[in-house]
């Protein structure tokens, strides 16, 4: 490796060969690793197989049962509730704590950063049956003191509670690591708009609404896409406390978790491969969705 | 310039905080209790006969010392994982940064696009090609999948755009640097904070994996018979299909090809064709 790279010796000299070289190692396992178990997926889908006479092609028959499937609407129904109700808040406490820790105002604004970012530092697995410890209604700690207070703690792993105590737990999990997408995004405005606002006489509340809100539409877009996905594919939260209450979580209780139980549980592999690409087409028309209107309203 | 403090936004903030530290406060003292004060004694608070050293010298000695395998399984593969991902990662982030070629802008955006596709729907048909090729009782099994992060190369991508300026790079071409040489001393030290973020990303995600429910190992006996150990990690019992005639070694029992086989929770099962 000396100047004689310069007159061509070496073909990686040429910048047109030097890309796909840069690009191949990647693309190549993703090929075998992703768009292979991807396109075998899409091919058993299209299959059915039986004890006696052995597997057969039925083209989209998985797929048409899947749309008239009660146990997949049930799971999307459970996961769309999930998401209407459980993003927004998370969503907006991260924005909050994002502003109140940009604003300078805080006192040990560092110790309160890193406090709210470590439940993501938590495997969720961990963090679920902690949850499910605190929500127990005989040995957790609120209907403990539930009891000393002589006030009726509500059942948390009832049905009624079960969607509530799942968001719970999820937003704690990731409040904080939405918290932190977004204070990076607020550190990146540059200063001198803040004086040039507060020389034209603007407040704090004033600063907050017109220049950092409009700032952070790309950094809350990019959280609401993750929410998306995350939310469409809940399945570590209910599979855990799934454990705790048997009755209240079935094995469709999200989409995610029924295409789950119908491989691994029910050796149904073929309907399971159309049951998760009908759950990834829906998460892709959401994402797509959101893009759109972010983009529109961003060039009216 | 030197902002005032506000103590009510203050007070509030505290008041988040403790919502976020208060289980893990939990999670801190229940380690210090038994089995029966875990259930019995106060949650939020420790009992009378605090017992941490016990408990922590129990993890590591149940089951002959099961747990420090486990904690060696979980560094080797997470460490593996999100050193070579990070690495592929920036390879190819840079490749798209700073080169442009047929297919490029369709190869990025293939990859992108499928950071929407449900990992569980790989699952399946990746065990089922893994076990085609004779993968799925090897490393390899977990280390492979865990190598492809299109998240990663997507903020390896962005990273590189900036954190690599084109006039250096100019400037190494005409001082006579190979591609691969300007990349690997000059442009791979600018990636370093972005490859460290791409690195605790997937440290993190596979450090947290949750093993698959049911598990098989395959072996070869000494006699050249195939032996299948089939664990059920779960409360749940399973069903599975014997994929040939199988032999339950502890029981005689044959189980033939395509029968159903039942695993009852935590349930183990060695099987010899």
């Amino acid at each position: 490796m000396s100047g004689q790279n310069f007159r061509g010796r070496v073909t990686l000299a040429r910048p047109g060969v030097a890309g796909p070289v840069f690009v191949a190692p990647f693309l190549v396992l993703f090929l075998l690793l992703f768009l292979t178990p991807l396109g075998y997926a899409a091919y058993l889908s299209l299959f059915q197989h039986h004890l006696v006479g052995g597997t057969t092609f039925v083209g989209l028959k998985n797929y048409v049962t899947a749309l008239s499937d009660p146990l997949l609407r049930e799971g999307v129904g459970h996961v769309a509730l999930f998401f209407v109700i459980q993003v927004p808040v998370m969503l907006i406490l991260a924005v909050l704590f994002a502003l109140a820790l940009d604003s300078g105002l805080l006192r040990l604004a560092k110790v309160v950063r890193l406090g709210i970012f470590l439940p993501y530092a938590v495997p969720s697995v961990v963090a679920t049956l902690m949850w499910g410890y605190l929500y127990g209604p005989s040995f957790g700690p609120f209907a403990q003191i539930g009891r000393d207070l002589h006030v009726t703690v509500p059942d948390f792993l009832g049905s009624s509670w079960m969607l509530a105590s799942l968001s719970n737990i999820v937003t704690w999990e990731f409040t904080g690591y939405n918290m932190i997408i977004l204070y990076a995004a607020l550190q990146t405005i540059p200063r001198e708009l803040y004086e040039a606002a507060a020389v034209d006489g603007a407040g704090a509340w004033r600063i907050a609404r017109s220049i950092k809100l409009p700032a952070l539409r790309p950094a809350l877009t990019l959280t609401l896409l993750f929410s998306v996905i995350g939310s469409f594919q809940l399945f570590n939260e209910p599979a855990l406390l799934q454990q705790l209450a048997p009755n209240v979580i079935d094995s469709s209780y999200t989409a995610n978790f029924y295409a789950y139980s119908l491989a691994f549980t029910g050796q149904q592999v073929n309907y399971a491969a159309a049951v998760s690409f009908l759950l990834g087409l829906v998460i892709v028309i959401i994402s797509y969705v959101f893009l759109f209107l972010a983009n529109r309203r961003r060039t009216p | 310039m030197k902002t005032r403090r506000s103590t009510p936004l203050t007070i509030a903030m505290l008041a988040a905080l403790a919502y976020f530290l208060i289980p893990l406060f939990w999670l801190a003292v229940s380690s210090t209790k038994s089995t029966q004060d875990l259930f019995n004694t106060f949650g939020l608070w420790f009992s009378h006969s605090p017992q941490l050293l016990t408990n922590i010298r129990d993890t590591f000695s149940t089951n002959g010392g099961v747990f420090i395998r486990w904690i060696l399984n979980t560094v080797f593969y997470a460490g593996v994982s999100s050193i070579g991902a990070a690495f592929l990662a920036a390879f190819a982030g840079y490749g798209f940064a700073k080169y442009r070629f047929r297919g490029h802008k369709a190869g990025f955006n293939l990859v992108v696009g499928t950071i929407m596709v449900p990992t569980t729907a790989l699952a399946i048909p990746t065990y089922l090609l893994f076990s085609q090729v004779h993968l799925v009782d090897t490393p390899w099994a977990v280390i492979l999948p865990s190598l492809i992060n299109p998240f990663g190369l997507y903020l390896m991508r962005i990273y590189a755009q900036d954190a690599v300026p084109d006039s250096l790079i100019e400037a190494a071409r005409i001082d006579g640097a190979g591609e691969l040489r300007i990349f690997f001393t000059i442009a791979l030290r600018l990636l370093g904070p972005g490859l460290v973020t791409v690195l605790l990303f997937t440290l993190v995600t596979t450090w947290n994996d949750l093993p698959a429910s049911v598990t098989a190992t395959t072996g070869t006996s000494p006699d050249g018979r195939r032996v299948h150990v089939v664990h059920n990690w779960n409360w749940n019992p399973v069903r599975l299909q014997a994929p040939a005639d199988l032999t339950d070694v502890l029981s005689d029992k044959s189980v033939a090809a395509d029968s159903s086989l039942r695993l009852g929770a935590w349930d183990a099962r060695i099987l010899r064709s």
